[in-house]
């Protein structure tokens, strides 16, 4: 995979740098790392950048993982952009919120590169 | 204890503190690649600067804590993060708080019934050993466990 262009959306900055090493170990080609604190700070990184991958938290201040996966239907440049969940909250009915909201995938925290990996490399490839 | 307590006080509550101390064993082997240890005798809680605090409410309420010194926190902010103990600054208090998030998210989904049923709080994180906190509890789960040879305390503590 080369020349990503990658948001992850989290409200810790420490797990957002952790998100980004993770992929990079996963084996992807970063060509863009843009990073957001909540579900809001996304939705305008989304509106003033072309993405190919989205990685979010669910649970944010101001606009959670979930309204904003809502909310990416409607913005043109997010069509077709997948969105994988990486979140504490790992019951089953949050899974199936979060994929009804249109996420493409789920990673649960506490998470290792490889489970990153066999998360986002699928869903990058279309196969998610 | 109210209703909704009362029915996770029959779902093998005397397993909770053995749940607690994999969750957070899980965390640290995951996330900052080192294993945990539970100490043969209890050690000296000396010096445990920092705490982070996550609430949980809904059918389950109550506060997860996690206490360690200033040392502890720069050290596993080091490990997370990559980077030399001395060089993490303000991202100590961003990392202890997500731990403790992760313990509590990770604890909550191994207790059946709980994972959909109770909401976890943004994390909150106290530096300073002089504190007083004053909640309604009703019963602690508590462990110590041992971070590159230094204590780290967990508690939960659930409200009425």
């Amino acid at each position: 995979m080369e020349n990503i262009r990658a948001l992850i959306v989290d409200d810790s900055s420490v797990m957002r740098k952790i998100v980004e090493r993770s992929l990079r170990q996963a084996g992807l080609s970063l060509a863009q790392v843009l990073e957001a604190g909540n579900g809001a700070e996304a939705l305008v990184a989304v509106r003033a950048n072309k993405v190919d991958l989205i990685l979010c938290d669910i649970n944010m201040p101001v606009m959670d993982g979930l309204e904003f996966v809502k909310a990416l239907a409607g913005i043109e440049n997010a069509k077709g952009v997948p969105v994988v969940m990486i979140t504490t909250e790992g019951s089953e009915g949050h899974v199936v919120q979060a994929l009804s909201a249109g996420a493409k995938g789920y990673i649960r925290k506490p998470f290792t590169p490889d489970e990153v990996k066999q998360h986002v490399l699928p869903v990058l490839a279309g196969k998610g | 204890m109210n209703p909704s307590n009362s029915n996770l006080a029959a779902t093998g509550r005397e397993h909770w503190i053995s749940t607690l101390q994999l969750s957070v064993q899980e965390v640290f082997e995951l996330m900052l690649v080192c294993p945990l240890e539970i100490p043969a005798a209890p050690p000296p809680e000396e010096g445990l600067d920092i705490t982070a605090m996550v609430g949980l409410a809904g059918q389950l309420c109550g506060i997860l804590t996690i206490r360690c010194s200033s040392k502890s926190a720069a050290h596993m902010a080091s490990r997370m993060l990559g980077i030399d103990p001395d060089q993490a600054g303000p991202e100590v208090w961003d990392a202890i708080g997500e731990i403790c998030n992760m313990v509590a998210g990770n604890f909550k989904n191994k207790i059946s019934g709980l994972g959909d049923g109770c909401m976890l709080s943004a994390p909150t994180v106290i530096t300073g050993a002089e504190y007083s906190l004053r909640s309604p509890v009703n019963e602690e789960f508590r462990s110590v466990l041992l971070f590159e040879g230094e204590p780290i305390v967990l508690s939960l503590e659930v409200h009425n």
